[in-house]
């Protein structure tokens, strides 16, 4: 039997309206689990007083070092005692999820079963880095939960100065523009670094997210250190019969207006007979054109990726999306991902041996330069890194003949 | 005693044992895909094979009655697997589109809405705020929750010109990340700081060195050693809190959210971008945050009546430019808007490009 649920007034008010009530859920927990009775005391206090009352601490479990996001209760009363003592710890798990977050019901009933054992029962799906998180444990549950997972073939993702849980795209499983096998890449790369994900030594996180097309869906460009990118190198494929079906149906003015003119180098223009040119050359791989006419236009065939590193959030010089290191990869083969994995390798410990404390890899490579960076990890300039050339002749360049000659070599190897 | 159990460092599972049937056999192998509603897809394979997915919004943060509601539609109504997306909607593939109007009616009789896709306001992407966090200037579940309400419409009808996803943080480290529209806590006074707690909590060389602004230095007060802050060079970003839980950032009163826009990670048309301040100063006032979604509503009934189809939010104002934007949303145009960080000269106007 659970203990008396306390007033909350101010948490009440969001169990109206139509979109599914979290408070609604976190009351019916509440009405056999006491951690959740206290919860709902806590939380209330900071709707009303707005301010947060959980601090972090150390709680992990045997053989790792992050992955558990302690909390103890902050709100205390005079006597330094815990005012919702229930609740007074309160941690969190983070459990790394299959690429691509699929599932089957049996698996998250078995989660829930051992969630309903040994923590609150409050499970989040999933967290802003892509982890399972489940919510609510005290310090003694926490071996014991995690044993449990563990035992189901899960594991616990990324926390602190850390290689962090990656994220990848639907992708292959479902969708028609993926370029490469992005659960593969994602699981390859997270699974190489696991001893810099479970034994926080690094400078600061370090976050690899695969998207499988440059629409980008894991917000790769803006979150990772490491953006994997699928794309392709050949013409993009046109279905011509099926152009001039979306010109029918659509209307020319539509497909003009929406498809040729958005285009951002003008590589598109409809014929006189409703099918469509593409200068390729000039095309970008934007996407646009095929997320509008997808089942007329399609990626080519000699797919690959696009790498990019730095994204990141504010802190501490503010924010800067990932900029490219790799133009373009193949990745099918085993060697393909052997040299992928090689590179991730090389770029994490440059991060861990030259960043500065609390630096992600943007903010070192923009303090470093992209061209130390560059030769830090044994990659090979190249144009397509480039948004324009400098425009200030501040810089040395009495190297410039030798430079140049790399350039001629480099053009006559091709 | 007995041998502890040691960890099986499995890292990321296999994803083949959780995936559709369906979508296992024709991995790799898709051709297109259609939205026959919203909040439902329909992809067709190079075998032939269709799939429908029906799309439902979840409150992220769910209990576990929830979880195997949600598990006992999908055994019931659907073929026992589920994905989720980014945004915390979870996905139901069927391989028969009889299955789909079943499950829609289900979900729906069941209070979880159908939609988030295509042009529609998508779920919105959180933090953990006051029920997880230890460095929140407010909530995020509430907040969002809130927020859903007021956007449900829009989330169930594709009537944008093209998606919106929103996100919200709950402090200035913004780990809701970029948004069309983003929603983040932005403190507007210096950290109060406990100088009785400093040197026990803090180690004060990395609370230095952690500062944007080098506006904090190693003091003795009231002969105990602890930090002070240069009140005028501070930013207020909440950068040292972190490391030093003593210099306390966030404020019931003058922790004001700050929303932003443009944020688009998607390279089609344009590339991607960082999202742009348009308001601040809207005050941080649970359990419903009205003042919040007034403002974004505001943006949301100005782009809606007035952005070209397949605009995003951002590529919008780049068209009609940031004067009628704050024309066309209302919303003051005031000296805080003009970036005075390193880099700013990119984002003056540089040409005599002016529109009237």
């Amino acid at each position: 039997m659970a203990k008396q649920m306390h007033d909350t007034p101010m948490l009440d008010q969001l169990e109206s309206g139509p979109w599914p009530s979290f408070v609604t859920g976190l009351k019916r927990l509440a009405k056999d689990n006491d951690m959740m009775v206290d919860l709902l005391g806590q939380l209330e206090t900071s709707y009303e007083t707005r301010k947060g009352y959980w601090k972090g601490g150390t709680v992990g479990v045997i053989g790792y070092g992050g992955g558990i996001i302690p909390r103890f209760t902050e709100l205390k009363g005079d006597d330094g005692k815990a005012l919702f003592p229930a609740a007074a710890e309160f941690h969190t798990l983070r459990i790394m999820p299959p690429p691509g977050m699929h599932y089957d019901t049996n698996t998250i009933r078995k989660m829930c079963d051992i969630w309903e054992k040994y923590g609150s029962g409050l499970i989040a799906f999933h967290g802003q880095s892509g982890d399972i998180m489940f919510q609510g444990c005290s310090t003694d549950n926490v071996q014991p939960a995690f044993d449990e997972l563990n035992e189901m073939g899960f594991d616990l993702g990324g926390a602190g100065p850390a290689v962090r849980t990656g994220m990848s795209c639907v992708g292959a499983a479902r969708c028609e523009n993926s370029c490469v096998d992005e659960g593969r890449t994602m699981r390859m790369l997270v699974n190489n670094a696991l001893d810099d994900m479970h034994r926080p030594a690094l400078p600061y996180k370090f976050k690899y997210k695969v998207s499988g097309c440059p629409n980008d869906c894991m917000n790769s460009v803006q979150r990772a250190d490491l953006a994997t990118i699928g794309t392709w190198r050949d013409d993009m494929k046109v279905d011509q019969e099926e152009v001039k079906k979306f010109v029918a149906t659509r209307g020319r003015k539509y497909t003009i207006d929406n498809v040729i003119t958005r285009c951002p180098t003008k590589a598109l223009s409809l014929n006189d007979d409703d099918t469509l040119s593409v200068d390729n050359p000039s095309c970008v791989r934007c996407m646009h054109c095929i997320n509008v006419m997808n089942k007329a236009l399609s990626p080519g065939d000699d797919k690959g990726v696009t790498l990019l590193c730095g994204g990141k959030r504010t802190l501490k010089i503010g924010d800067l999306l990932g900029t490219v290191i790799v133009p373009f990869m193949k990745l099918e083969t085993d060697e393909d991902f052997e040299t992928l994995e090689e590179l991730a390798t090389e770029i994490l410990d440059f991060f861990a041996e030259n960043a500065l404390e609390h630096e992600r890899t943007g903010e070192m490579v923009e303090r470093i330069g992209l061209v130390n960076f560059l030769e830090g990890v044994g990659l090979e300039i190249d144009p397509n890194m480039i948004e324009r050339p400098r425009m200030n002749p501040y810089v040395r360049m009495d190297g410039w003949d030798e430079e140049a000659a790399k350039w001629a070599e480099h053009k006559t190897a091709q | 005693m007995s041998e502890p159990r040691m960890q099986i460092e499995s890292g990321v599972p296999e994803m083949e044992a959780y995936l559709h049937p369906v979508l296992k056999k024709n991995y790799g192998q898709w051709a297109w895909h259609e939205r026959p509603r919203p909040g439902v897809l329909h992809h067709v394979a190079k075998s032939g094979d269709s799939i429908w997915t029906v799309r439902a919004g979840t409150q992220r943060q769910m209990d576990l009655y929830t979880i195997r509601k949600l598990m006992d539609i999908a055994d019931e109504f659907a073929e026992g697997y589920v994905r989720f997306t980014i945004r915390s909607n979870i996905e139901y593939m069927v391989s028969e589109e009889s299955k789909v109007q079943p499950l829609i009616d289900k979900l729906g009789s069941e209070g979880f809405p159908i939609g988030g896709t295509g042009n529609s306001v998508s779920m919105i992407s959180h933090t953990q705020g006051w029920l997880h966090c230890d460095i929140p200037g407010t909530d995020a579940s509430g907040a969002v929750k809130a927020l859903m309400d007021d956007l449900y419409d829009e989330f169930v009808k594709e009537e944008m010109p093209n998606r919106v996803r929103i996100t919200t943080s709950c402090c200035q480290i913004n780990c809701g990340g970029q948004g069309d529209i983003a929603i983040n806590i932005q403190h507007t006074k210096p950290p109060k700081i406990d100088h009785d707690q400093v040197a026990n909590v803090c180690e004060r060389p990395s609370v230095v060195a952690r500062c944007p602004v080098a506006a904090i230095r190693p003091a003795m007060v009231n002969g105990k050693p602890s930090l002070e802050v240069d009140e005028k060079k501070c930013i207020c970003c909440g950068a040292c809190f972190p490391p030093c839980p003593p210099m306390q950032i966030n404020d019931p009163e003058h922790s004001k959210f700050a929303i932003w826009v443009g944020g688009k990670n998607s390279n089609a048309r344009s590339k991607p971008t960082l999202h742009k301040l348009v308001a601040a100063g809207v005050p941080n006032n649970p359990p419903r945050w009205p003042e919040v979604s007034a403002v974004v509503k505001q943006i949301l009934a100005a782009y809606k009546a007035d952005a070209r189809d397949w605009e995003r939010i951002g590529e919008w104002a780049d068209r009609i430019g940031w004067p009628k934007f704050f024309e066309k949303t209302g919303l003051p145009f005031t000296k805080y808007h003009i970036d005075n960080w390193r880099g700013s000269r990119n984002n003056l106007n540089t040409s005599a490009h002016i529109r009237f």
